[in-house]
């Protein structure tokens, strides 16, 4: 545990230390025609930290964290991971996207979803076996899931179809984990189960960084902080970057002071 | 006539065009179903119609080089590079301008059949080269069908297939999740070209046999049809793999018992019967199915409200609900409850009343996503559960009755 004690509280440095950084993103510009939704924004993730980046609607949160996985092309910038190009790092990377970015009724079980978290490995041409099932399970055990395996994935709520997710991206048993609004719409209970989930791979060293929106949980799920709305807003601890100057800065009109007095420490 | 056919006994030809079809069918639906998936099935209208003027032009070619012009081999080559060319047309024009994906289809694909159809007007009018039935690949012509050509469609059918099999894990998670197949590394442009090549592949092999406006029925066809039978991917390729090749092989061979009707029509006829009875009579996902589940709903949920208004004392004013618990001898015709009906109206009633304790606590919360107001509690709760459910209705309210 000491050594998250240490990157945290080593936040403001972490620049410097790029290299080392879980995520390293830098000067990165990402447009849609010719209106950038992300415009020269550097993040540092330090590894063993659990981050929430939080920001407007429209704010690029979700860009951001498309670009830097290169699933969409940056006008500028790059983005390392563990000090390696992204695409040298596949292999420790692990991505939840958007639960309503696909169509839930492609014909595929719940099983056969989270064995896709596994086809990087197993290559072109490799056998699924009877040990990959199983991983597959676990997987599926962690989110509490091993019920719905044989499930038709178009049965499920919206909660368990972001429990899945999850499960897929842990089948690829990676070190750092980028999600994107894992809490949108989901359930109490999943909301609790997703949230143990990833304490408790901060627990064992891995990194977390998630796209939040709701602002009155953030201090309690997380201990780091990037508010964006186009270009980077703050970055640090959350005691650090999640204050009621940033959050004014970020969201400008859009939440009441109260809200802000509320929600943000050290009001 | 038909068995005879059916079991390679009318003839050469006929056997040669009857193996080619089948299995054409099967690799162009299996290599469909991952268009399907992807959403993406009229892309290959537009590839196919783009062949033409590749047809015509190697022809052209042929013939200047002194050829005979008829090679199909050369014809493939040619109509595979101008079906490239349209493809390559719809890709730049979907990314690089502000045209939307099916606008791109209907430019390409009408400008290439033109452009194709003027070619074989003017081929028309040449003196050299034995043109006569090259339009024969507007719908197939199978007649003198020979040997070397029934090799190059079983070759290259077969080529197709191995290739979409050893590619369907990638293409599976491209179709389902882009994003995140992209983020595990695969190349997703890369894998859609794959797949289109692929496609194209089959449009050229199938030429010959159903043409090129109707080979899209072969790729599309079996695969929506296979969707009616399968809730997975695997089961899809199998199921379409098979309903094009049944496709093929009793389409070939109806129309060599009756040589005035065209093979390739006929072969489309054939899947599009088994997607007919496919969208009617499938068990889970068919018409009939569905509305034989909505009407057993709706009466379930007739008998649910009914027995809670029995239970709460209230009258029932929809004839359809008094006839169904009539029906059922929970209520006589004047509305009022038999013993029987008092007793499940009791029931309903407690199970309402856990229902919504179970939805208003937190703990409880997983559970109350199966509420649909039929499911009984019992079926989702265990009895630890429910009797702590009890205590909860009974405890800040005071007994009930």
């Amino acid at each position: 545990m000491t050594a998250i004690e240490l990157a945290t509280s080593n936040g403001t440095r972490m620049d410097d230390r790029g290299a080392d950084a879980a995520l390293a993103i830098r000067s990165m510009t990402v447009s849609y025609g010719q209106k950038p939704a992300v415009f020269s924004v550097d993040m540092t993730v330090p590894s063993g930290s659990m981050t929430a980046i939080i920001g407007p609607n429209g704010a690029g949160k979700s860009t951001l964290l498309k670009a830097a996985l290169g699933v969409i092309k940056p006008l500028a910038g790059s983005a390392t991971v563990y000090g390696q190009p992204v695409e040298n790092a596949r292999a420790r990377i692990a991505y939840v996207p958007q639960r309503a970015s696909v169509d839930w009724d492609f014909p595929t079980r719940v099983l056969d979803v989270v064995l896709m978290g596994l086809y990087r490995e197993l290559g072109l041409l490799g056998r699924l076996r009877g040990t990959h099932k199983t991983r597959a399970m676990e997987c599926l055990e962690r989110v509490g899931m091993q019920d719905f395996a044989k499930r038709q994935i178009g049965q499920l709520s919206g909660g368990q179809q972001q429990r899945v997710f999850l499960a897929r991206a842990l089948a690829q048993n990676a070190e750092l984990y980028l999600l994107d609004e894992p809490f949108a719409g989901v359930d109490a209970a999943t909301e609790k189960a997703i949230i143990d989930v990833l304490q408790g791979l901060r627990a064992d060293g891995k990194t977390v960084v998630a796209v939040h929106h709701d602002l009155s949980t953030v201090p309690d799920y997380f201990d780091r902080v990037f508010l964006i709305n186009t270009t980077r807003i703050a970055e640090g601890t959350v005691e650090e970057a999640f204050t009621p100057q940033t959050l004014q800065e970020a969201y400008g009109g859009r939440l009441a002071m109260g809200q802000l007095g509320q929600t943000a420490l050290g009001a | 006539m038909l068995w005879q056919a059916l079991t390679f006994q009318l003839g050469y030809n006929a056997t040669l065009v009857t193996l080619g079809a089948t299995l054409l069918g099967v690799a162009a639906g299996v290599t469909g179903t991952f268009l399907f998936l992807r959403k993406r099935a009229l892309v290959s209208d537009a590839i196919s119609h783009a062949t033409l003027p590749g047809v015509g032009l190697a022809f052209i070619l042929m013939v200047a080089m002194g050829g005979d012009g008829r090679s199909l081999l050369g014809l493939m080559l040619g109509s595979a590079g101008s079906a490239w060319i349209g493809l390559l047309c719809i890709s730049a024009l979907t990314r690089r301008t502000r045209l939307a994906e099916d606008a791109a289809i209907g430019a390409v694909l009408s400008v290439f059949f033109g452009i194709g159809i003027v070619f074989l007007t003017f081929i028309q009018t040449m003196s050299e080269g034995r043109q006569a039935g090259l339009e024969g690949f507007l719908l197939g012509s199978t007649a003198g069908m020979l040997y070397s050509d029934a090799v190059i469609i079983a070759v290259g059918g077969a080529a197709v297939l191995l290739a979409v099999i050893a590619f369907r894990r990638p293409l599976s998670a491209v179709a389902f999740d882009p994003e995140f197949a992209a983020s595990s590394g695969l190349n997703v442009p890369r894998l859609d070209l794959i797949m289109m090549g692929l496609v194209m592949a089959i449009t050229v092999v199938g030429l010959k046999i159903v043409g090129l406006i109707l080979i899209v029925a072969l790729l599309i066809i079996p695969p929506v049809t296979a969707r009616f039978w399968s809730e997975r991917v695997t089961g899809v390729l199998w199921v379409a793999g098979i309903v094009g090749g049944v496709s093929g092989y009793v389409g070939a061979a109806l129309s060599a018992i009756a040589p005035a009707l065209p093979t390739g029509p006929v072969i489309v006829l054939v899947s599009f019967s088994m997607f007919a009875l496919s969208l009617f009579f499938a068990p889970a996902r068919g018409v009939l199915a569905a509305v034989l589940k909505h009407l057993s709903f709706q009466r379930r949920v007739h008998v649910r409200q009914g027995l809670l208004a029995l239970a709460q004392g209230q009258p029932i004013y929809e004839k359809l609900t008094l006839r169904l618990l009539r029906r059922a001898g929970l209520a006589r015709a004047d509305g009022v409850a038999t013993s029987d009906g008092k007793a499940r109206a009791a029931k309903a009633l407690r199970d309402e009343t856990r229902w919504q304790m179970a939805r208003s606590r937190e703990e409880f919360a997983l559970a109350a996503t199966f509420y649909d107001g039929l499911t009984e509690i019992e079926t989702v709760l265990t009895g630890d559960q429910i009797t702590e459910l009890d205590r909860l209705i009974g405890a800040p309210k005071g007994v009930r009755p």
